[in-house]
C-alpha cells in the first residue's frame, strides 16, 4: 500500500465502492445458491474489487469500457444501477438488457459500459474499435478494455493491441490477472510474460499490485490523463487473486491446499484497505457501517429484482433485427 | 441510366453514401491501393486515409474493431477481401456483431456492411472459391445480400449502408467486370426478388452469379419452347418467399440453382418452404455443387460448376416428367 497523497475521504469512498461490489456479488451468490433465482452461470470477482474501483474511478461517464464474463464490479463502478443489474441476473423485466443477456452480457450503454462478453478475449478488438470510433468522430473519450489473464492466449489479444498501436488509439488495455484461466492455473498455460507481449507490440506497460486500491487509483488516473491528452495506447498488468471459483458452483478444488485461505488473509483488497484506514485513524465501526450499508443496498436490489416480473413474452423477437425480423419472417 | 460494371456500381454507391454521411467509412486490407479487385479505386483520393482505411492482415480485428466503432456511432463498411478469409473473423461476426443488439436488450446497434467477395474465380482453388451464403442466412441478426447485376450492386449497396442491421454483402468475384445499365434513382429493397424473365412453365430460383446463368438458361429454354420464369432472390435474408410461391403456384414446377454445395444449401430452404405451401405438378429439383472441394485444375474445377445447360436440361426433364 502507498501513502502518497493519502486522502482518508477518498480512501473511504474506495472502500465503499469495493464493499458495494462485494455485497452485490454476495447477494447474487445468495440468490443463486440459496434461492435458485439466478438461472445461468455467474462469475464472481470476489477478491478482485480493487482493480475495478481503482482503475475506473477517474473515468468520465461518457468514457467507454468493455468487460468480461466476470464484469459485475466494472459495471457497477462505471455507474450502472445495481437493481437493474440484479434484475438482469435474475432475467427479469427492468434488467439492464431486458432479461435478454444475463450476467455474462451485462451492459449499460447509458454509462459507457459497452458490454461484458461471454467469449474470452473477444472484447479486445471491440474495445480497440470503440477507440477507433472515438478518434474518427473527433471525441476525447478514453476507452478502458478489461480482460483476464486467460485472454492473453487468444488471437484477438495480438490483433486488438496491434490495431490500437497502428492507429494510435485512446485506449488502456488492462489484464486483470486473477491467476486462473477458468479452472486451470494460467502460469501452466502461458509461455513468457503477458506484459512483455504488449511491450513487444510497442505499448508502455505498467505492472501493478491489483489488490492495492490506492496504488491502482493513483496510477490509473495518471495513465488515463496521459491517454486523454493525446498520448499513445497503454497496457496495464494488474495482479490480483480470485478468492472464489470460476463460477459460483465451482468449489475450486484444483487450487493448492491452503492457497485461497492464505490469499484471503494476505491479499483481500477490502481487508487491506481497512488496515490502511485503520492505521490512518478511521474507526472500525465507521467501516463496519459502510459494509452494512452496502449489504443493505444490495439486499434491497435483490428484493427489487425478486419482485420484478419476467419480461413480457412478446419481447422474445424484439431487437434481433429490423430487416427480416423474426416477428414477421420467422418461417 | 448509365452503363457501368458490377465493381463500379458498388463503388459509386459507397462514394455517394460517404459524401452524404461523414460517419460512413471503409476498412480492410489494401484499401488504400483500391482493394484487391479495385472496387475502392480512387476513393482514398477523395475521402482520405482515415475513411478509406488500410488494415493489418487481422480479419478478427477488422471485424471486431469495426463493430466497436459501429457501437459508438460510426457506420463501417468492412472489406474481408475474400469470403474465405472472413472465416478468420467468425467469432466476431457470429457471436458479437449478430448478437449484440439482442443480448444487450436493444441498447446497441451494429450498422455495418460486411463485404465478402465470394464464389469460384478460375483456378483459385479451395481457399478462395467458396459460396457460404447459407451459413449466414442461418444466423439470426444478419441480413444477407447476394447481388448479381450492376443495378443490384448499386441499389443494394446503398440500402445496406443505410441499414441499421449488420448486412453480410456477398459480391461474386467472377462478375466484377460485368457491365449493365444502372438507374441510380432505383431503391434497393431487401426481401424483394427480381423477376429476370417471366414464364408460365417452370420457375427457376437463383441468386448471385448463378442467377445470370439461370437467365441465360431461360433464353435457351425459350428457343426450345419452354417458358421459364427466372427469379433472382437478390437477398437471402430476408428472402422473397411470396414471389417464389406465387410463381410456383402459376408454373407448378420449381428448380433452385446455386453455385454453393447442394447439401445444406439455401436451395434446400427454398424447396422446403415452397413444398409446405404449394402442391407442385412434379417433384422440385435443386442444382448445386457436389459436396466436394473446388480444385485448381480447370477440368476438375469445372466438374463442380452448375452450368446454364444443366439448368436448361433440368427444366426440360421436368417438363417431360409425369405429374408427381
Amino acid at each position: 500500500m502507498s501513502l502518497r497523497n493519502f486522502d482518508a475521504g477518498q480512501a473511504l469512498e474506495r472502500l465503499t465502492l469495493m464493499e458495494r461490489i462485494r455485497a452485490f456479488e454476495e447477494a447474487a451468490r445468495h440468490a443463486a445458491v440459496e434461492e435458485g433465482l439466478v438461472l445461468g452461470a455467474i462469475h464472481l470477482s470476489i477478491g478482485q474489487e480493487a482493480v475495478a474501483v481503482g482503475l475506473l474511478e477517474s473515468l468520465r461517464r461518457d468514457d467507454y469500457i468493455t468487460s468480461t464474463h466476470r464484469g459485475h464490479g466494472h459495471t457497477l463502478v462505471k455507474g450502472a444501477d445495481p437493481a437493474a443489474m440484479m434484475k438482469e441476473l435474475l432475467g427479469r423485466e427492468g434488467g439492464c438488457c431486458g432479461g435478454k443477456g444475463g450476467s455474462m452480457h451485462i451492459a449499460d450503454f447509458g454509462v459507457g459500459m459497452l458490454g461484458a462478453n461471454g467469449v474470452v478475449s473477444a472484447n479486445i478488438t471491440i474495445a480497440a474499435g470503440a477507440a477507433h470510433g472515438v478518434k474518427l468522430l473527433g471525441g476525447d473519450q478514453v476507452v478502458v478494455c478489461i480482460f483476464g489473464d486467460g485472454a492473453a492466449n487468444r488471437g484477438p489479444f495480438l490483433e486488438g493491441i496491434n490495431w490500437a498501436g497502428v492507429f494510435d488509439l485512446p485506449i488502456l488495455f488492462v489484464c486483470e490477472d486473477n491467476q486462473y484461466s477458468a479452472t486451470t492455473r494460467t502460469s501452466d498455460m502461458t509461455s513468457g510474460d503477458v506484459g512483455a507481449r504488449a511491450e513487444a507490440l510497442g505499448l508502455p506497460v505498467t505492472r501493478i499490485d491489483g489488490n492495492d486500491v490506492e496504488e491502482m487509483a493513483a496510477t490509473s488516473r495518471e495513465i488515463i490523463a496521459r491517454i486523454r491528452a493525446g498520448g499513445e495506447p497503454e497496457f496495464m498488468h494488474a495482479l490480483t487473486y480470485r478468492l472464489d471459483g470460476h463460477t459460483y458452483f465451482d468449489p475450486a478444488t484444483y487450487r493448492p491446499e491452503g492457497e485461497a485461505e492464505r490469499m484471503q488473509v494476505e491479499t483481500c483488497p477490502i481487508a487491506r484497505q481497512r488496515d490502511l484506514l485503520g492505521a490512518a485513524g478511521v474507526a472500525a465501526e465507521r467501516m463496519d457501517e459502510i459494509a452494512k450499508a452496502a449489504r443493505d443496498e444490495m439486499r434491497a436490489a435483490l428484493e427489487a429484482a425478486k419482485a420484478a416480473p419476467w419480461p413480457a413474452d412478446d419481447t422474445v423477437f424484439d431487437d434481433v433485427q429490423d430487416v427480416g425480423s423474426p416477428a414477421v419472417e420467422a418461417f | 441510366m448509365v452503363v457501368m460494371s458490377y465493381a463500379e456500381a458498388a463503388k459509386l454507391a459507397v462514394a455517394e453514401a460517404m459524401r452524404d454521411d461523414p460517419r460512413v467509412w471503409c476498412v480492410g486490407e489494401d484499401l488504400g491501393r483500391g482493394g484487391v479487385f479495385k472496387q475502392y479505386a480512387g476513393l482514398r483520393e477523395e475521402f482520405g486515409p482515415d475513411r478509406i482505411s488500410d488494415a493489418p492482415i487481422s480479419e478478427a480485428a477488422i471485424m471486431g474493431a469495426a463493430f466497436g466503432a459501429a457501437m459508438v456511432g460510426t457506420r463501417p463498411i468492412v472489406e474481408m477481401r475474400f469470403a474465405d478469409f472472413a472465416l478468420c473473423a467468425t467469432d466476431e461476426l457470429i457471436n458479437q456483431v449478430a448478437k449484440a443488439r439482442f443480448m444487450f436488450g436493444g441498447q446497441s446497434r451494429a450498422p455495418m456492411v460486411i463485404r465478402k467477395p465470394m464464389g469460384m474465380w478460375r483456378s483459385s482453388a479451395a481457399q478462395h472459391s467458396q459460396s457460404l451464403e447459407a451459413w449466414y442466412a442461418h444466423i439470426p441478426g444478419l441480413v444477407v445480400v447476394c447481388p448479381s447485376t450492376p443495378q443490384d450492386n448499386y441499389s443494394m449497396m446503398k440500402a445496406a449502408i443505410a441499414c441499421d442491421d449488420p448486412v453480410v454483402y456477398l459480391e461474386h468475384k467472377n462478375i466484377w467486370a460485368l457491365e449493365g445499365e444502372v438507374d441510380t434513382t432505383a431503391p434497393g429493397d431487401f426481401g424483394k426478388a427480381r423477376v429476370r424473365r417471366s414464364g408460365r412453365d417452370v420457375t427457376i430460383v437463383s441468386w448471385s452469379d448463378c442467377a445470370n446463368l439461370a437467365e441465360s438458361a431461360g433464353a435457351v429454354l425459350a428457343e426450345r419452347g419452354i417458358a421459364a420464369e427466372v427469379i433472382d432472390l437478390v437477398s437471402l435474408w430476408p428472402w422473397d418467399k411470396r414471389a417464389v410461391i406465387e410463381s410456383v403456384r402459376k408454373t407448378g414446377r420449381l428448380i433452385v440453382a446455386h453455385e454453393a454445395v447442394s447439401v445444406g444449401g439455401f436451395g434446400a430452404e427454398v424447396v422446403a418452404s415452397v413444398a409446405q405451401d404449394v402442391a407442385m405438378k412434379v417433384r422440385p429439383r435443386r442444382l448445386g455443387a457436389p459436396r466436394s472441394l473446388v480444385a485448381y485444375a480447370p477440368n476438375l474445377e469445372d466438374q463442380l460448376r452448375v452450368t446454364e445447360e444443366m439448368i436448361a436440361q433440368a427444366a426440360e426433364e421436368m417438363m417431360e416428367a409425369k405429374a408427381a
